[in-house]
């Protein structure tokens, strides 16, 4: 813990300068990100926003170099991660999970199997620490029930939990989250931010989250960038949209904030109403 | 013999079951020379091609056209052309198991392509997990694509063995034996319809028994 303290001030995730263009199919070139820079604090809620083709998934990306950048440099907990081989990459991508818009769960493995699944990729655990781990995440989520069920048993809101759950397994420092509400319904989807958000504030584990639903900013970010044709428009911490955003998504932000402040008001005042 | 038995049936029917023994033997040898060698290599292609974890466009140009040059042989040519190197492999060039060398020739690229589609079924969100996960090509392999195409592999091996039951009948030509080749020589060519109709008819229920059990199993593993 207290080389956790020690490290507090330094930036968890650093990226330096990264680049990353594709060849789209009809033979040019597409510039998804221009030397983009950017640090996420140790413990920090992330938001990246933007409009889709924006860039922002590339960036979600490149944290764990599901893409490669062309140029630039990777940073997380200390290692650069650019210059690692691919099985000292594949050891420290336990230290960052991931959840995606799909869930992406193994349909032929039972949920348990599933959390189990990056556990035993790497070795050195015996089953009876992998068991106990399952259920220590699993408990985490809300789901110690649903150990035997297979995920096409469950709901959607039920399979983006154990998405959750197996990202959590390793007990990484960083959890990536490529739009893991949008498959999602409004209520279902605020329960799951409450999911995030606790873990956040339990396990201090620190989470970016790429989405393009303002709301979901709202609820859960401290800290957003707003990401335009490959760059990074602004950043802001998200308590500050109202005084310190200059782009139109920021302004969007600050009007669903005092939205949501009216609301709270208007609740508050039927309360004191009927009391 | 039963007395109750046409008469050429009765005759051919110790053949039958030296017939039966002999298409077994060439199914379970071309079977598993699928699963050994033609699995690998239908994950190798699904691997090489383009957007895949391996992505290496000339190696799959190459692998892709060696398996469609095999698969291009009409089955009676290659058993003929095949001949030396069946020579070398089995010591000899006629009965079940020399026959089983152009049977194990033919369904290692059939099945390496039916591999390959299975793997293509597999979702690449699934895939992509697995490598923000930290596994390994070869991990992904088996614990994520032959787990999730696992269903359609079987399926792929139920539509493999009914074909090469019926290309084991050809193997006759190099004295192969089995029940497609009884049906030839004695319902066919001697004009022995009643062995003809009872060789069909044993042929008949071996495919679906084959595609019943091939059906259930695929069943019992799909839990998508």
């Amino acid at each position: 813990m207290s080389h956790h303290h020690n490290i507090q001030h330094l930036p968890l995730i650093r990226l330096d300068a990264l680049s990353k263009s594709f060849t789209l199919p009809n033979g040019r070139r597409f510039d998804a990100l221009r030397e983009v820079s950017l640090q996420v604090r140790e413990g920090d809620i992330f938001g990246l926003i933007g409009k889709s083709g924006a860039g922002k998934s590339t960036l979600l990306r490149l944290i764990n170099l599901l893409e490669r950048p062309d140029a630039g440099r990777v940073f997380v907990a200390g290692r650069e991660l650019t210059a690692l081989s691919k099985r000292e990459l594949r050891a420290a991508r336990q230290q960052i999970g991931m959840i995606f818009q799909q869930f992406n769960l193994l349909q032929n493995a039972t949920v348990a199997e599933n959390v189990a699944f990056p556990l035993r990729l790497h070795g050195g655990r015996t089953s009876a620490e992998i068991a106990a781990r399952v259920a220590e995440c699993l408990a985490l989520v809300g789901l110690s029930d649903k150990a035997q069920s297979y995920p096409a048993q469950l709901s959607g809101g039920q399979k983006q939990r154990v998405a959750i759950a197996r990202a959590l397994a390793p007990k990484p420092a960083v959890l990536l989250c490529d739009e893991p509400t949008s498959a999602l319904d409004a209520e279902t989807t605020r329960e799951l931010l409450a999911t995030l958000a606790d873990i956040n504030a339990r396990l201090g584990v620190t989470i970016v989250i790429v989405t393009h639903e303002l709301p979901v900013v709202q609820q859960l970010c401290r800290q957003v960038a707003v990401i335009e044709d490959g760059r990074i428009a602004e950043q802001f911490a998200v308590a500050e949209a109202a005084t310190k955003g200059r782009t139109a998504l920021a302004r969007e932000l600050a009007a669903l904030q005092r939205l949501a402040l009216l609301q709270a008001e208007q609740a508050h005042d039927k309360e004191a109403l009927h009391a | 013999m039963p007395d109750f038995l046409p008469e050429n049936i009765a005759a051919i029917l110790p053949e039958l079951w030296v017939s039966f023994g002999q298409t077994a033997l060439m199914l379970a040898i071309g079977l598993s020379a699928a699963i050994i060698f033609g699995g690998p290599l239908g994950v190798l292609l699904f691997l090489l091609s383009p957007g895949q974890s391996l992505d290496r466009p000339a190696a799959y140009r190459v692998l892709n056209w060696l398996v469609n040059t095999v698969r291009s042989f009409p089955f009676i040519i290659l058993l003929v052309a095949l001949v030396p190197f069946t020579r070398v492999i089995a010591g000899t060039s006629i009965g079940p198991l020399a026959a089983a060398v152009p049977l194990s020739f033919a369904a290692i690229p059939y099945f390496a392509r039916l591999v390959e589609q299975c793997m293509r079924e597999v979702p690449r969100g699934v895939i992509e997990a697995a490598h923000a996960m930290g596994a390994s090509e070869l991990q992904i392999v088996w614990r994520v694509l032959v787990r999730e195409a696992r269903a359609g592999l079987v399926g792929a091996l139920t539509v493999l063995a009914i074909s090469f039951l019926s290309y084991s009948a050809v193997a006759g030509v190099v004295g192969g034996g089995g029940i497609g080749d009884l049906a030839i020589r004695y319902g066919y060519y001697r004009f022995q319809t009643d062995v003809m109709l009872l060789t069909v008819a044993v042929l008949i229920a071996l495919v679906q028994l084959i595609q019943f059990i091939g059906h259930t199993a695929a069943r019992r593993l799909d839990k998508r």
